[in-house]
């Protein structure tokens, strides 16, 4: 083992309360930037799955020939933002709203639905300027009567997006500074409190990389400690959530990792910002 | 001539000498003026004492030569490091070429006396294989080979400081560099220390010491610097001025 990880893993040995106290802040620092993320991430689902249900219903005119229609239907399911495209006959459509209306069912005479194609999208494909895009290119058919996509509710739904993703970044860049700036402080005291022994690496020859090296696996490893530890918060809290107030989605292996490895490097970032700054201090 | 055949500080450049300070002024922004047109050489093997009384400047001269402070002109040579071209990564270079020791010690407190000797090899980057004999043979040269496994606050204050000479010791520096050794000690330990230091000085070493013990220096036959208001006033290696002749 190398001189730098035997004197970290000294620093924990030595002043445990301390290497605890850092650990737990920086714990705390990423939970309550996790406990965000889990809202940001769950507000993002929530969104993603209204979006699911963005649909175009293109009506055919009455007597369109079979072939007609076909040919149409194959058109639209090459448009590179079509997901599916289905043919429903004024039969089906009849079926399907006498299923969805329920009690209502019997004031639905038969031939009164027409004809229609029922489109969805690919997902990055369900902005406004999108689906307008597909709806414009569909009413170039002749017989194509009439398109509805619900262009108030697609439109609404990008504006909440886009508050959310604003919201989202401010918020996040906001915690996320927080989170350095107090894990900074916690190693700067752990700095503080190995000033004497910086001071006689020092004197003794050491080089600045030399001294540097320990405080910064030091902050690495309670780096990684902290994002270990909030995580297993994060997963708790959503757990609690999930039990007594409704279920809420949690970080897939993908972000947990990198949370993680997001606790390693604030708390390498902020070893290198507090032993520089004292470094170039003494 | 000093006793040890030191040049004066304008005399040639003899490829023996360890210090040199030529024309070094400098000044703290909040304190002001330190140490105004200091020059003097130290050659290898030499013992100076560096005397003064408090706030005179000794421990700046002793910080201007392990490059804790840099003069404001003139210039300070270390061997071959000179402060006028010595970059920042130099800093570590020339303090493995010195042995530093302080009137505190500067002992981590919670290593062993064997711990803080091998910790200064160790920032050197020395095998760990070939400390123990080295650390064994200096821990016999400063007389606590029985201390090995001690910790700083179990020693007497003479102790610590044997420690911190060992310490300073084991990288086989050109000059050691002492600052108030003996301040914080005792009579008996202050002749001990100075007796080790003279001991040192005479396997080839040079010591530079400053103190404020005239008891001490005048005791000795060595040279010394006396700094007073952050002038080199006395050198008892250079021949006093002459006086003028009477008219």
């Amino acid at each position: 083992m190398t001189l730098a990880w035997r004197e970290a893993l000294l620093a924990f040995r030595r002043s445990p309360m301390l290497s605890a106290l850092s650990v737990t802040t920086i714990a705390f620092s990423l939970f309550a930037f996790g406990l965000f993320g889990l809202v940001a991430l769950n507000i993002r689902e929530a969104l993603t799955r209204l979006e699911d249900r963005v649909e175009i219903r293109a009506f055919v005119a009455d007597r369109t020939p079979a072939e007609a229609a076909a040919t149409a239907l194959g058109d639209v399911q090459a448009f590179p933002e079509v997901a599916t495209a289905v043919l429903i006959t004024p039969t089906q459509a009849l079926e399907r709203a006498r299923r969805e209306l329920g009690e209502f069912s019997d004031v639905f005479d038969a031939g009164i639905l027409p004809a229609s194609i029922d489109i969805t999208l690919k997902p990055g494909f369900r902005d406004p300027a999108s689906v307008r895009s597909v709806a414009a290119r569909l009413r170039t058919y002749d017989f194509i009567e009439d398109v509805r996509y619900g262009e108030e509710w697609v439109e609404k739904l990008q504006e909440i997006r886009n508050v959310a993703t604003l919201a989202g970044t401010g918020l996040g860049l906001t915690f996320a500074i927080v989170a350095v700036i107090i894990i900074g402080s916690t190693i700067r005291m752990a700095v503080l409190a190995r000033a004497r022994e910086i001071a006689i690496m020092r004197v003794v020859g050491a080089t600045d990389g030399f001294v540097r090296a320990p405080f910064l696996i030091e902050g690495a490893l309670k780096g990684t400690l902290g994002g270990l530890l909030a995580l297993v918060m994060t997963w708790t809290a959503s757990e609690m959530i999930g039990r007594y107030v409704f279920a809420a989605e949690f970080f897939d292996v993908r972000l947990a990792v990198v949370g993680i490895f997001a606790g390693t490097v604030i708390g390498l970032a902020g070893s290198a910002f507090s032993v520089g700054r004292h470094l170039k201090a003494v | 001539m000093s006793p040890g055949g030191v040049p004066g500080p304008t005399g040639t450049h003899s490829a023996a000498t360890v210090i040199r300070f030529t024309r070094v002024r400098k000044e703290f922004a909040r304190t002001g003026l330190a140490l105004k047109d200091v020059s003097f050489a130290v050659n290898k093997g030499e013992f100076v004492f560096l005397t003064g009384p408090s706030g005179a400047g000794k421990s700046t001269i002793l910080k201007l030569i392990f490059a804790e402070e840099r003069p404001t002109s003139g210039e300070v040579k270390i061997a071959t490091l000179s402060s006028a071209t010595m970059r920042h990564r130099d800093i570590a270079k020339l303090r493995r070429k010195l042995g530093i020791v302080f009137q505190d010690f500067r002992l981590l407190e919670d290593r062993t006396v064997e711990q803080n000797i091998a910790f200064a090899l160790e920032v050197t980057g020395a095998p760990r294989a070939s400390m123990g004999g080295r650390i064994g043979r200096l821990l016999t040269q400063v007389g606590l080979a029985s201390k090995a496994q001690a910790l700083p606050r179990e020693l007497s204050g003479g102790e610590q400081q044997r420690v911190a000479i060992a310490r300073a010791l084991v990288n086989d520096p050109l000059v050691l560099l002492a600052d108030e050794p003996t301040g914080n000690l005792d009579e008996r330990a202050t002749r001990g220390i100075f007796q080790l230091l003279r001991e040192i000085n005479a396997t080839g070493t040079a010591v530079m010491m400053a103190t404020h013990d005239l008891d001490l220096v005048k005791r000795s036959d060595c040279r010394t610097l006396e700094i007073n208001h952050g002038q080199l006033v006395l050198d008892s290696a250079e021949p006093a001025p002459a006086t003028p002749p009477v008219a």
